[in-house]
């Protein structure tokens, strides 16, 4: 009855609830101070950089090396993520298993553990002494100190984006639709890739784009895998410390700006992408 | 590729057209299912257990290898346990400061409509695409010297960048969406029915929020909570930017790890490795319990 009264009043529905602008101040107040003032300032400070001065930072030889290294790493880091979180998050769904709750739980440990930790104790494991380094050294690969220890270093902190963001949206995918399509004779392979993934899809891009931007912006764990030799193994925001200690405010704003306008451009492609798919992903 | 997946489903069909009948009796409990199954519960426990348990191995064996003294000694270390104390100061100071926000923002953003909505989400969000160099960055380009707060803050004496405030405010950076996240998606859910009709009852906004909207999001709220300081004690990136690893004063428990790794002290940088990983653990098991009672 209530209801009926305050649609005829006002389509968009009256406020009725108080403390509107209480929280609307709060947020804005919080938001504005500890984030986007902040963060104002390096858009500030790089309307003083000269075009030219900031077009010869971010096409000097290191920096553009520094991006492809951050950008190829974090794809094949996130790819890889695609594949075993789509499986793990499988696994946690459909099937009942003895450490299934160990192996759930387990999987946010890269939230949990500190990056530095990680980074140092991954570079353990797969330096040429370390328990994995070593087996691949003898069959005369080398991993530590290279991109394949940056893209591993990635592996590890982006797994949980896939698996939390594909979990939820398998639990709630009704299996009559499969059941339809094996009784309509698809068959298992068929319905995984006609069926299953569509529907997932939406949730498995934004889980890659998750890990994606978190590989780009990675620090703590990829920093002492890398190695940092330049040119080859120097990671984007190590190049922005670096400018840094040697004081070159100008240079790691022009490097940072960069790297913000790339992670921007990735969250945007991939939500018109997640859009486009939930209205006309069915056609 | 394209057309090696075309032939597979060509003969997808034609089987299936002879297996139809065989299919309908029992969809779900084929032998080629279970050996799939106990396939990928392999495949799946594998990729765990080296990329994420051995790591975690390796930290453990490695910090107690020169034996039990050498551990105590570099746990029990003058700047380690100072680095712990400024470790949860920050921690308690980053997640107290989430926690406001993010109560009165999920609670703005799930119970009013008002034009903007969709980017007052996104800007909340920001930190979270961001990398934690730049997010240090940014409160050198604000407070630093070459900062546009720079002269006024050294007017008055106030140092933020390279001292404990900078550190503060680079870990509240990065950690600020945490808890709005979490509590978010449940106040949407949950609708504001509840909360309109309690208005029009004549209730007051505290009294509204306490006894209406806050057990709904008692859970989600400690979840929150439980990340937020996951995060806040092992902010690396953005804390190492700006804090100036003064040891002792500015130096966190993962700087010092990285400090002490650098001195090729590695038995001393896994043995403080422990303390985060014990940390870890403990965050990992409360949050399993909260997840329990969630359900």
């Amino acid at each position: 009855m209530e209801q009926q009264i305050v649609k005829v009043k006002n389509k968009r529905g009256v406020r009725v609830i108080p403390g509107f602008g209480l929280s609307m101040g709060i947020t804005l107040a919080m938001l504005g101070t500890l984030v986007l003032i902040p963060l104002a300032s390096i858009f500030i400070s790089a309307s003083q950089l000269s075009w030219e001065a900031f077009l010869d930072v971010v096409t000097s030889r290191q920096v553009v090396s520094g991006y492809v290294v951050s950008l190829s790493c974090a794809f094949f880091a996130a790819l890889v993520n695609a594949v075993f979180g789509l499986m793990l998050a499988w696994v946690l769904v459909r099937y009942e298993f003895p450490g299934k709750r160990l192996m759930d739980g387990i999987i946010e440990l890269p939230f949990a553990l500190p990056t530095a930790v990680a980074g140092i104790s991954l570079t353990y494991l797969y330096s040429d002494r370390g328990w994995i380094g070593a087996l691949f050294a003898q069959a005369g690969i080398q991993i530590a100190y290279t991109r394949a220890g940056i893209t591993i270093a990635m592996v590890f902190v982006g797994i949980p984006f896939v698996v939390r963001a594909v979990q939820p949206v398998l639990e709630k995918l009704d299996r009559q639709y499969e059941e339809a399509a094996e009784m309509l004779g698809a068959g298992r392979i068929c319905t995984f890739f006609r069926v299953i993934l569509p529907e997932l899809f939406p949730a498995l891009l934004a889980g890659f784009g998750l890990a994606f931007a978190r590989g780009i912006g990675e620090y703590g764990s990829v920093v002492f895998i890398a190695g940092n030799i330049p040119n080859k193994t120097q990671i984007a925001p190590l190049l922005i410390m670096t400018k840094l200690e040697q004081y070159k405010y100008a240079d790691a704003t022009a490097i940072a700006l960069v790297l913000l306008v790339i992670s921007f451009l990735l969250m945007l492609f991939i939500n018109s992408v997640q859009l486009y798919m939930q209205r006309f992903g069915r056609g | 590729m394209a057309q090696k997946r075309q032939r597979t489903y060509q003969q997808d069909i034609v089987g299936d057209g002879i297996l139809a009948v065989q299919k309908v009796r029992e969809p779900h409990t084929e032998a080629s299912g279970k050996g799939i199954r106990c396939g990928l519960i392999g495949i799946c426990a594998l990729f765990l257990f080296v990329m994420l348990v051995l790591p975690l191995a390796v930290v453990v064996i490695n910090a107690l290898r020169d034996g039990w003294a050498a551990y105590q000694e570099a746990v029990m270390d003058e700047y380690t346990v100072r680095a712990l104390q400024l470790t949860l100061f920050t921690a308690v100071t980053a997640v107290a400061v989430n926690t406001v926000f993010g109560v009165f923002a999920a609670f703005l953003l799930s119970k009013f409509y008002f034009r903007g909505r969709q980017i007052l989400a996104a800007l909340i969000d920001i930190p979270f695409s961001i990398s934690p160099v730049i997010a240090g960055l940014v409160f050198i380009l604000t407070f630093g010297n070459v900062g546009w707060m720079g002269d006024f803050l050294k007017a008055h004496g106030i140092r933020i960048v390279f001292a404990v405030p900078g550190v503060v405010l680079a870990t509240v950076f990065v950690t600020f969406p945490f808890v709005f996240r979490e509590l978010f998606p449940v106040l949407n859910a949950q609708g504001k029915d509840e909360e309109e009709a309690a208005a029009l009852m004549g209730a007051g906004w505290f009294t509204i929020f306490r006894k209406i909207t806050f057990p709904h999001m008692k859970w989600a709220l400690l979840y929150g909570v439980i990340l937020c300081a996951a995060r806040a004690l092992g902010e690396f990136g953005a804390v190492s930017v700006i804090s100036g690893h003064l040891r002792g004063k500015t130096n966190t428990l993962p700087l010092h790890v990285e400090i002490l790794y650098n001195e090729f002290n590695t038995t001393a940088a896994f043995a403080v490795s422990s303390i985060l990983v014990i940390l870890a653990v403990l965050i990992l098991i409360a949050r399993t319990i909260v997840e329990w009672k969630k359900a």
